[in-house]
C-alpha cells in the first residue's frame, strides 16, 4: 500500500501534530507514505470565491505530479481534500474545464488525466487498512477514554465518498474497536465556521461554544478531531469563548491519528501531543492482552 | 439587523443576470435552481443562517424575482462558511452553496463589498501569498490581514500567535517552494482563459 502524501499548508505548522501522527501512524502500520515533492497550496476556499478556475489549474499541478509518482493522494486536510476532489470532479463533468486546466498545466510541461484518486487518512485507516489489521498490530487500547468524534464539514461533504453526509460513523467504529468510549455527540458534523474565526469572530465563537458545551455536555473527555482549521479554532479560541460566556472549557482537542497513534504504543512526543495548547492528560491505556483475558 | 442596501440599478440587471446564469452554467447541476420549492430546509440547516440578513432561501427566491442587486449586497455571501449542509439537504438537489460562491464571485467581479466585510481582504492577501510563495504564510496572512480591516484585533489575537509560536506551530518568515515559477506560470495561463 502507497501513497502520494500531500500535507497541505496548515500541516506545515498550525497542522504540525496532524502531520507528525499521520507519519508516525503510517509508517507503524507499514503504509507506504511519498510526500509529492514542492507541493504547492490547492487555493483552499479562496480561489472558489474568485476565479474559480485559476483554483483547479493550481490545485491540478499537485494531482499532475501525483500521476507522474503513480500513486493516489492521501491528503489529512480537509479543505485540501475537498479542493482536489472538487478538481477531479469539474475535471470529469466540467467539458470546458478541462482543456483550460491542461493548457494551463502545459505552461510547466505537465498533463493530467483525472485519474488520480483523492483519499483522506480516515478512509485509507479503516477502508484500506481495516480496523482489524490496526486491532492485530496496536498493542494498546483505550480504558473507556470519552471521546467526542468530531468530522466537520469537508470530510464527509459535499458529496458521498466514504461516510455517509450527515451521520459518518468511521471514526466511532475505530475509537470503540479500541476501547474507547465514544459519546452521543449530534455536532460531529456542524461547522465550525472555518475562517469566520478571523473575519466575523462573533460568529465562529458562537458555533466553537456550541461544539464545545455539545461535547462536555455529552460526557465527552477528549474531542477527536480530522481537520486542522477545526483543531485550531475549537483549541485556540478557548480562552476567548470562555471569555465571552463566562464558562470553564478546558478540553483537548486531538487528532485522531494522534489517538491511534497512542493506540499503537507510539511515543506522545513522536505524535506531537507536546505541541498541542491545551495539553492532554495521560490517557490510561492497558495492553491488549488484559481486554482478551477479560 | 439593518442592512444599508443601495438603491437597486436596475440598468445594470439584465447584464448582472446574463453574468449570473454564466457562473451558474459552469457549475454542474447549477440549473436546478429553478426547481426551488421553497420549503426552506436550507435555511433551516444552515448553522449561520441566525445572523444573516437573508436567509438561503431568500436568496434563491430573490433571484428568481429578478433582484439580484440585493443578494450582492447582502451579507449573506460573505458569511457562509460552505459546510454544504444545505446543499446535501436541499430536496430539489440545488446545489445552495455553489451557488452563494457564484453571487461572491459575481459581487467580487463587481466590486461590491458590504461594509465591516473583510472576507475579500483575506481572500486577496491568500492570493497574494500563493503567487509569491507557492504555499499560504499563516503569520503574514494574519497580520496582514488585520492591518488591512482592524488592527486592535492584533493585540487580542497575539497571545494566541505566541502560543502557537512557542510550540513550534507558527512559522516567523514565509518559505517559498522551489518550483514556485511554475504555480506563477500556471496562474497567468489559466487568468488568460475566460472563467469557466
Amino acid at each position: 500500500m502507497n501513497y502520494a502524501y500531500y500535507p497541505g499548508c496548515s500541516l506545515e505548522y498550525t497542522g504540525k501534530p496532524y502531520d507528525k501522527s499521520v507519519r508516525a501512524v503510517f509508517a507503524g502500520l507499514g503504509i507506504g507514505l511519498q510526500e509529492i515533492e514542492d507541493w504547492n497550496c490547492c487555493g483552499a476556499t479562496f480561489y472558489m470565491s474568485t476565479n474559480k478556475l485559476v483554483g483547479y489549474a493550481v490545485s491540478a499541478r499537485n494531482l499532475a505530479i501525483a500521476q507522474k509518482m503513480g500513486y493516489d493522494i492521501c491528503a489529512p486536510c480537509s479543505s485540501c481534500y475537498t479542493i482536489l476532489r472538487k478538481t477531479n470532479r469539474h475535471f470529469a463533468w466540467n467539458i470546458k474545464a478541462r482543456p483550460v486546466i491542461n493548457d494551463a498545466l502545459a505552461a510547466v510541461n505537465l498533463s493530467y488525466n483525472g485519474k488520480v484518486d483523492v483519499r483522506h487518512p480516515l478512509d485509507i485507516l479503516v477502508n484500506d487498512v481495516g480496523i482489524e489489521r490496526i486491532l492485530d498490530v496496536a498493542p494498546f487500547r483505550f480504558d473507556g477514554l470519552a471521546i467526542a468524534p468530531y468530522y466537520g464539514c469537508q470530510i464527509v461533504r459535499p458529496v458521498y465518498h466514504f461516510d455517509d453526509l450527515e451521520e459518518p460513523m468511521t471514526m466511532d467504529r475505530l475509537f470503540t474497536a479500541l476501547g474507547a468510549k465514544v459519546v452521543y455527540y449530534p455536532g460531529k458534523v456542524r461547522c465550525c465556521g472555518g475562517m469566520l474565526m478571523t473575519t466575523q469572530e462573533e460568529v465562529g465563537l458562537d458555533l466553537n461554544h456550541e461544539l464545545i458545551r455539545d461535547a462536555e455536555e455529552n460526557g465527552a473527555e477528549v474531542i477527536a478531531t480530522a481537520c486542522p482549521m477545526c483543531q485550531m479554532n475549537l483549541e485556540g479560541y478557548q480562552p476567548q469563548i470562555n471569555k465571552r460566556y463566562g464558562e470553564k472549557h478546558h478540553i483537548p482537542i486531538i487528532y485522531f491519528t494522534q489517538l491511534v497513534g497512542l493506540a499503537l504504543g507510539i511515543k506522545p512526543k513522536t505524535l506531537g501531543l507536546d505541541t498541542l495548547l491545551i495539553r492532554p492528560a495521560d490517557y490510561k491505556l492497558k495492553p491488549k492482552a488484559v481486554e482478551v483475558a477479560v | 439587523m439593518a442592512l444599508p442596501l443601495q438603491e437597486p440599478t436596475l440598468k445594470r440587471e439584465g447584464e448582472l443576470r446574463a453574468a449570473f446564469w454564466e457562473q451558474l452554467e459552469s457549475i454542474p447541476g447549477g440549473d436546478k435552481i429553478q426547481n426551488c420549492i421553497q420549503c426552506g430546509t436550507c435555511t433551516g440547516s444552515c448553522p449561520i443562517s441566525p445572523w444573516m440578513d437573508i436567509t438561503p432561501r431568500e436568496a434563491v427566491a430573490l433571484f428568481r424575482a429578478g433582484h439580484l442587486e440585493d443578494i450582492l449586497h447582502s451579507h449573506t455571501i460573505w458569511l457562509c462558511a460552505s459546510c454544504y449542509t444545505c446543499r446535501v439537504r436541499c430536496p430539489s438537489g440545488i446545489m445552495v452553496t455553489d451557488l452563494l460562491y457564484a453571487l461572491k464571485r459575481l459581487a467580487m467581479k463587481k466590486k461590491i463589498f458590504p461594509r465591516h466585510f473583510p472576507v475579500h481582504a483575506l481572500s486577496e492577501t491568500f492570493i497574494n501569498n500563493l503567487y509569491k510563495y507557492g504555499r499560504n504564510f499563516e503569520l503574514g496572512l494574519g497580520i496582514r490581514y488585520f492591518l488591512r480591516t482592524n488592527a486592535t484585533k492584533m493585540i487580542t489575537n497575539a497571545g494566541f500567535g505566541f502560543g502557537m509560536m512557542m510550540r513550534g506551530r507558527m512559522a516567523l518568515t514565509p518559505k517559498a517552494i522551489k518550483k514556485v515559477r511554475e504555480v506563477r506560470a500556471i496562474i497567468d495561463r489559466a487568468q488568460k482563459a475566460k472563467e469557466v
